[in-house]
C-alpha cells in the first residue's frame, strides 16, 4: 500500500520547506524577485522571500520559505545500512572467538593526500567515539592505524604483507571528487593484486553512505556518527559468513 | 576579567621550557637542511623551474653531492657568482640547464665568494625590510578594526576563485585571509611554481599565488580604508622557503609551529626543528606574526584531557620562537574551542583555558581556532556553537579569531557560509565588546579551579619532558599520543651536519640585526 509524505510545516501535507542560497547579483528589489522566480522554477508554490540582503558587492543572500507539491511514497523506498548487527564489544569478542576462532586483523588509513584522521582515529584508536571503544581495545581484533596520507598502493601492499582480514579506508576531503577517485583506486588495486575477495573492504567518512559503498564495490560504507562497535560487528559477521563454507569443508 | 593564577607555577613552566629547548637549540646550531639551503638560494634571487617543472633551487641542490651542502650552498654559489659574473637568476638557470656545475668553481677564496654574495644578500634584506615598512605604513594609514581580528579561510584550489572569495570576505568584514594549501603540500619537498588553478582542499602556496592575493587584498584594503592581512602556511617540509617567499611578498601571518609537522604529518623531528628555527628568524625580520598549531591536540583527542598539552606546547613554542628572535607580539600562540558541547559547563572550561593563556602570555597575539570536531550536518546547532566560541574569544581578548563555519562538517565554505559566519562574529563581538572587563570569575569557582588544575598538570608534563629530553619525549608519545623516532619520518635525508666553515649569509646577517636591535 502506498504511503505518500510531504514536508510538514504546521499542517499535514502543507509541503513547507526552507531554502537559503546566494545569488551572484547586487542586492535590489529585483534580486528578491529573481530569488522568488527561481524558487517557482524549482517547482515550489507559495514562495515567500523572507530575507534578501547584500552579503558582498555583487552577491546577495536569500532565505526563502515555500511549499512543494511533490511527495514521495515511503513504500517504494529502501535505504541500505551496514549498521545492522547491534552488538557490544564483549558480544563481538565472544562472537569472534566462537565463529572465527582467531583474532581479526584490520588495517585502516586516511588514503590519498587526505590528512584528516578524525574518522579513522574514532573507529580504531583505543579511546573510540562517544564512549564506544575503538577496535584497538577489542581482544579479538588486531587493529593497525596507518594514519594519514597513505597511498592506496601502500595500503594494498600493507594488506598483502601483513595478511589483513579487513581494510578501512577513510576520506574526509571530498573536493572535486577526490574521495571517489581514491576509493576507486583502492578497489581496483585490490582486484589487480587478486586479493579483493580476501578482505572485507570498508569505506568511511562524513559523506560516505552504504549506497555509495556498494556502487564502488565495497562491502560497506559508514557515514557520520558511526560507532566503532558498528564497524567491528559488520567485519566480524561478514568474515564469519565468508569463512563458513571453509569450515563445512 | 582576571583569574588568580599561580605566578610562580608559570615561572617554573617557563624555566622548564627553556631547559627543554636548550639541547634542541644546540642540535639546530650544528645542522642545516635542504630546505634552509633552498631558502638561501631563493633569497639570493634564484627562482623558476626547469623544463621538467623542478624548481631551480631544488635542481641546484640535487645536482651536487651532500658534501657540498655541508659548507652551505651559498659558499659554492658565491664562488660561481664571482667566476661567471652572472646574476643569481641567470646563474641558477644556467646551472640547472647543465651549462655549469656548482662544483667546478674552486678558484675563488671564501672571502671573495662572500663578497660576491654580499650585494644580493643586502638587496634581499632591503626588500624584506621594505615590505615590513610598507606594512607598517599601511597599518597606520588604513587601521584595522579592533581585535579579535576576524580571520577566514579560502580554499577553492584555484587562486583566481580564491581571490574573488577573499575580496568578498574582506568586504563582509574579514580582516585576515588565509589561503589554505592543497592537501598534501606539506609533504612536498619543493615549492610549486607559478599561478595555480588546481588543488584539493586548498590552493598551492606559490610565490606567484602570494603575489596575486597580496595585490587583491591591498586593493580591497584601500577601498575599505582598512588593511587586510594575508596568511599562509610555513609548515611541512618547506618551512624556510615559504617563510622566505612570504617575507618577499609581504604576507602578514604564517602558520608556523615547532612540533606540528612532527606529530601530525610525520615529518622528521630533526628536520622540523632546524627548519622552524631558520623560518622563524626570517619571520622575525619580516614582521610576520606566526600562528602556532595547538588546536591540533584538541581535534585529534579529548579537549578536556589535552588542555595541559596545549599549554605545554604554548610554552615550548614561545621558547623556540624567542630563541629565533621573535618578539612576543609576533608569537600567535594557538588554542581551539573543541570541548564537547554536550558536557555540562563546557563553556566555563573553554573560558578557563582561553583566559589562562591570555594571562600567561599577555604580549602574545593569541590565535583562537573554532569548533570543528563536534560540528555536524546540523548547521543550526553549529551556528550556535560558533556563537559561544565568538563570545569566549571577545571576553578573553583573543587576538586572531578564525571564524567558525556553520557548514564546517559539510563542505569547504561557500561564499554565503562565510558571510553568515562573519555576521555571527560581528554581532556577538559588538554586543559583548567589554563584557570581559565587567566580570570577575568567582574566586575558587569552576573557572578558576579548572585553570589552576590545567596549569598544574602542564607543569607536571613539562617536568616529564625536561627529564626525558624533547626528542625522546616525542618518541615516548608524550604529545598527542603519537610516537615519532628521532631519525624516522619524512625529510630526514635532507638534514645534514654543518662543516666548520659552514656559511649561511642570511643567518649571519639576521643574527647581527637581532644583536644590534
Amino acid at each position: 500500500m502506498s504511503r505518500f509524505v510531504k514536508p510538514y510545516g504546521d499542517t499535514l501535507d502543507d509541503g513547507k520547506v526552507q531554502l537559503s542560497f546566494t545569488l551572484p547579483v547586487e542586492w535590489s528589489e529585483a534580486a528578491d524577485e529573481a530569488a522568488r522566480q527561481l524558487a517557482v522554477r524549482m517547482g515550489f508554490t507559495d514562495v515567500q522571500v523572507a530575507d534578501g540582503r547584500a552579503i558582498a558587492p555583487g552577491f546577495s543572500f536569500f532565505v526563502v520559505y515555500a511549499s512543494t507539491p511533490q511527495a514521495v511514497d515511503l513504500e517504494g523506498i529502501s535505504a541500505s545500512s551496514a549498521r545492522t548487527h547491534a552488538m557490544t564489544m564483549e558480544e563481538i569478542d565472544d562472537f569472534v572467538i566462537e565463529r572465527i576462532g582467531r583474532k581479526i586483523r584490520v588495517a585502516g588509513a586516511c588514503i590519498g593526500t587526505d590528512a584528516h584522521t578524525v574518522g579513522i582515529d574514532a573507529i580504531l584508536n583505543m579511546k573510540g567515539y562517544k564512549g564506544d571503544y575503538g577496535l584497538e581495545r577489542y581482544h579479538m581484533f588486531e587493529a593497525f592505524n596507518l594514519g594519514s596520507q597513505v597511498s592506496p598502493e601502500a595500503l594494498v601492499r600493507y594488506a598483502k604483507e601483513h595478511h589483513m582480514d579487513a581494510l578501512l579506508a577513510s576520506q574526509v576531503v571530498t573536493q572535486k571528487g577526490s574521495d571517489i577517485k581514491n576509493f576507486t583506486a583502492l578497489g581496483e588495486l585490490l582486484e589487480a593484486e587478486g586479493i579483493r575477495d580476501r578482505v572485507v573492504l570498508i569505506c568511511g567518512g562524513p559523506r560516505v553512505t552504504n549506497r555509495l559503498a556498494s556502487e564502488l564495490g565495497y562491502d560497506a560504507g559508514f557515514g557520520r556518527g558511526t560507532l566503532p562497535s558498528e564497524v567491528a560487528a559488520f567485519v566480524a559477521v561478514t568474515l564469519a559468513d565468508r569463512l563458513r563454507p571453509a569450515v563445512l569443508r | 576579567m582576571e583569574l588568580r593564577i599561580d605566578r610562580s607555577g608559570v615561572e617554573r613552566c617557563r624555566a622548564l621550557a627553556a631547559k627543554i629547548v636548550a639541547p634542541v637549540e644546540a642540535f639546530i646550531a650544528r645542522h642545516s637542511t635542504v630546505s634552509v639551503e633552498r631558502a638561501v638560494l631563493r633569497l639570493l634571487g634564484v627562482d623558476g623551474v626547469t623544463g621538467d617543472q623542478v624548481p631551480i633551487p631544488n635542481a641546484l641542490l640535487d645536482a651536487v653531492p651532500a658534501a657540498v651542502w655541508n659548507h652551505g650552498v651559498a659558499l659554492a654559489f658565491g664562488r660561481a657568482l664571482a667566476e661567471t659574473g652572472l646574476d643569481p637568476a641567470p646563474l641558477g638557470e644556467a646551472i640547472a640547464a647543465g651549462r655549469f656545475s656548482l662544483e667546478q668553481f674552486s678558484e675563488t677564496p671564501p672571502a671573495a665568494a662572500r663578497g660576491a654574495l654580499r650585494p644580493y644578500v643586502e638587496a634581499a634584506l632591503k626588500r624584506i625590510g621594505g615590505q615590513r615598512e610598507v606594512r607598517e605604513r599601511k597599518l597606520a594609514e588604513l587601521p584595522q578594526l579592533p581585535p579579535p581580528l576576524l580571520y577566514v579561510i579560502v580554499a577553492s584550489g584555484n587562486i583566481y576563485e580564491d581571490r574573488t572569495a577573499a575580496v568578498a570576505a574582506a568586504q563582509a568584514g574579514a580582516q585576515v585571509i588565509a589561503v589554505i594549501r592543497s592537501t598534501g603540500q606539506s609533504l612536498l619537498d619543493f615549492v610549486p611554481f607559478g599561478p595555480t588553478t588546481e588543488g584539493f582542499g586548498g590552493t598551492y602556496a606559490t610565490q606567484e599565488n602570494f603575489r596575486i592575493m597580496r595585490a587583491a587584498l591591498d586593493e580591497v584594503g584601500e577601498r575599505l580604508g582598512r588593511y587586510v592581512m594575508l596568511t599562509n602556511y610555513a609548515s611541512g617540509l618547506c618551512m624556510p622557503e615559504i617563510a622566505a617567499m612570504a617575507a618577499l611578498e609581504r604576507l602578514d601571518m604564517l602558520l608556523n609551529d615547532s612540533m606540528y609537522g612532527i606529530l601530525f604529518r610525520d615529518i622528521n623531528m630533526k628536520r622540523t626543528f632546524v627548519d622552524q628555527h631558520f623560518s622563524r628568524m626570517l619571520n622575525a625580520r619580516s614582521g610576520i606574526v606566526i600562528n602556532t598549531g595547538e588546536d591540533n591536540y584538541l581535534t585529534t583527542a579529548d579537549a578536556i584531557e589535552q588542555a595541559p598539552a596545549v599549554l605545554a606546547s604554548q610554552f615550548i613554542n614561545e621558547e623556540f620562537a624567542h630563541r629565533a628572535g621573535l618578539p612576543d607580539d609576533q608569537i600567535g600562540l594557538g588554542d581551539a574551542y573543541e570541548i564537547n558541547p554536550d558536557l555540562e559547563d563546557s563553556f566555563l572550561y573553554q573560558v578557563a583555558q582561553a583566559q589562562l593563556a591570555r594571562e600567561i602570555f599577555p604580549g602574545a597575539p593569541l590565535k583562537y581556532m573554532p569548533p570543528t570536531k563536534h560540528m555536524t550536518g546540523d548547521v543550526f546547532k553549529g551556528h550556535l556553537i560558533d556563537a559561544m566560541f565568538n563570545l569566549t574569544s571577545v571576553m578573553t581578548r583573543q587576538q586572531i579569531h578564525l571564524c567558525g563555519m556553520l557548514t564546517e562538517a559539510i563542505h569547504t565554505p561557500f561564499l554565503g557560509d562565510r558571510a553568515l559566519s562573519l555576521e555571527n562574529a560581528r554581532y556577538i563581538m559588538n554586543a559583548a565588546r567589554h563584557f570581559g572587563d565587567e566580570i570577575v570569575p568567582r574566586p575558587g569557582g569552576i573557572i578558576e579551579r579548572r585553570a589552576a588544575s590545567v596549569l598544574q598538570s602542564c607543569e607536571t608534563l613539562l617536568e616529564h619532558v625536561a627529564a626525558m629530553g624533547l626528542m625522546h619525549a616525542i618518541e615516548a608519545a608524550t604529545f598527542a599520543d603519537v610516537s615519532r623516532t628521532p631519525d624516522g619520518g619524512r625529510g630526514f635525508e635532507g638534514v645534514f651536519e654543518r662543516a666548520p666553515d659552514y656559511f649561511n649569509p642570511f643567518e649571519e646577517a639576521l643574527c647581527l640585526i637581532a644583536t644590534v636591535s
